[in-house]
């Protein structure tokens, strides 16, 4: 019973919820935003196993490794101070608020540094992994040389010339592919979604 | 050690250092860089030329703080040019960073253009599970927004009578850095036919040129090229089209870089075929 509940469940819902797309009828819609507001339940059910599980990790982290205790600090203190100033509207809204000063003076510098960080690891790995080893690695550095030459200023005619040549290669080639990727993506997630519904597919349950 | 072997194995302290060089020039001497037009950023630019006295048009700033230099001066550039011709905005936020970026840019802007919350703008704000925001905004916006980020019931706004979901507003831009952009492809335009455009990081844009061709998008900003584009249009330049010099720069580095590798690469295999060659005939 422990592990058929769940099956049955699950093919209740998923049957239920399929039939319901098909349906344009006010019941079916109210059915359709009833379920939306259990999702919602559920994730916020979920936030304090999540907390309990990031503090639990953070102080035993913070125990067995002397060295990392300084970050295990930080991430408690943010996650009070953020907890705070979170807790009254007037402290998170408004230009000069504490949420809005952490928000612009911690969260924006950090989160901009390491975006920008990519630059030079992009620029390292271009170095020494752009070779043209093989037809296919060549064809895709010939791809990606004539990509990126877009973001040059080129005299003309070859500006041109260029631009009409990556709107193909996106256009085209790109489109193409990714194209493939999507509709395989798209059956690929009906196929697990029918296996799940099905009672096939279990390992959503843990184990085996 | 050979030229090439010296090349191939530079340490990558010197790639960085050339790359935070090239990075700076820009910053020191001012470089104009012509930008060529693309259609799906001037058929953007043309729909919301279209956002005038009165027509509202909802945008969504689905990007957090480590995208906002490629996607902010886009949000800025369509505010500021909505404004200016007297449409109206409904925005919300499907990203947990992006209510305080909204907040600042929607304050800023509706400031220096004297326009006032409620009857120019509404900021719904933040709900979680993109998904399921999008489908409830597609039954009324007061289902997942029953007050706007600021508190206030979304009834009480005058510019908000009659607007109840996607049918009332004339189409939808969301500025994604993340999968809030594949949700409204999916949920907004799929599911309640909303004309659709997105804005989104350079890296981005490649997987949405599908969605172009097959008409579920009429417009796309690919990056800060996109947005320097929409700026160019737009007559008003800002962060995109200040923002080109320093890519232009750093892709030029980057190739450099790969054109270099490319030569020590090829000149070590040919000497190593030579020097097989002779090793075979002695």
């Amino acid at each position: 019973m422990k592990r058929q509940l769940p099956i049955i469940l699950v093919f209740i819902c998923g049957i239920t919820m399929v039939i319901q797309f098909f349906v344009p009828h006010e019941y079916s819609e109210d059915l359709f935003q009833y379920a939306n507001d259990f999702v919602i339940v559920i994730g916020i059910l979920a936030l304090p196993v999540g907390i309990y599980s990031l503090m639990t990790q953070t102080v035993r982290k913070a125990r067995r490794e002397p060295k990392e205790r300084l970050y295990s600090l930080a991430t408690i203190a943010g996650f009070l101070v953020m907890i705070i100033a979170g807790s009254r509207r007037e402290w998170f809204t408004g230009a000069t608020s504490l949420s809005s000063n952490m928000f612009n003076y911690v969260l924006v510098p950090a989160q901009a540094t390491l975006f920008s960080m990519l630059a030079f690891y992009i620029a390292s790995a271009a170095y020494r992994a752009f070779r043209a080893r093989t037809l296919l690695a060549a064809l895709l550095l010939l791809t990606a040389f004539v990509v990126m030459l877009r973001m040059i200023p080129l005299p003309e005619p070859l500006s041109t010339w260029n631009n009409d040549v990556v709107r193909w290669i996106l256009e085209v080639p790109n489109m193409a592919a990714k194209r493939a990727i999507i509709i395989g993506v798209g059956l690929g997630a009906v196929t697990y979604s029918i296996k799940i519904v099905l009672g096939i597919e279990r390992s959503y349950m843990g184990g085996d | 050690m050979a030229w090439y072997d010296r090349l191939l194995a530079v340490d990558r302290r010197w790639i960085y250092l050339i790359l935070a060089v090239a990075v700076v020039i820009p910053a020191i001497w001012t470089m104009h860089i012509p930008v060529s037009l693309s259609s799906e950023v001037e058929n953007v630019f043309e729909r919301v030329s279209g956002i005038q006295d009165g027509k509202i048009m909802f945008l969504a700033i689905d990007y957090d703080p480590s995208t906002m230099a490629e996607l902010s001066p886009m949000a800025e550039a369509i505010l500021r040019q909505v404004f200016r011709q007297n449409g109206r905005v409904v925005l919300s936020s499907l990203s947990q960073f992006g209510p305080a970026m909204t907040d600042e840019i929607m304050t800023r802007i509706a400031g220096e253009m004297g326009k006032v919350s409620g009857e120019d703008y509404v900021f719904l704000g933040y709900k979680p599970y993109p998904a399921i925001t999008i489908l409830a905004m597609g039954t009324d916006f007061r289902v997942p927004f029953p007050t706007d980020y600021y508190g206030d019931r979304v009834d009480d706004h005058p510019m908000m009578a009659g607007v109840h979901n996607f049918d009332d507003v004339e189409f939808v831009l969301s500025l994604a850095g993340g999968n809030a952009a594949d949700m409204w492809i999916v949920y907004g335009n799929a599911k309640y036919g909303v004309p659709l455009a997105l804005g989104v990081t350079g890296v981005m844009a490649t997987d949405y040129y599908p969605y172009l061709q097959s008409g579920q998008l009429f417009g796309l900003l690919p990056g800060i090229k996109g947005a320097a584009e929409y700026e160019q249009l737009n007559e008003s330049p800002g962060d995109g089209l200040r923002g080109i010099p320093y890519q232009t720069t750093s892709h030029a580095v980057v190739l450099v870089f790969i054109v270099l590798t490319n030569i020590a690469f090829f000149a070590k295999r040919s000497a190593q075929r030579k020097h097989g060659m002779q090793a075979g005939l002695s």
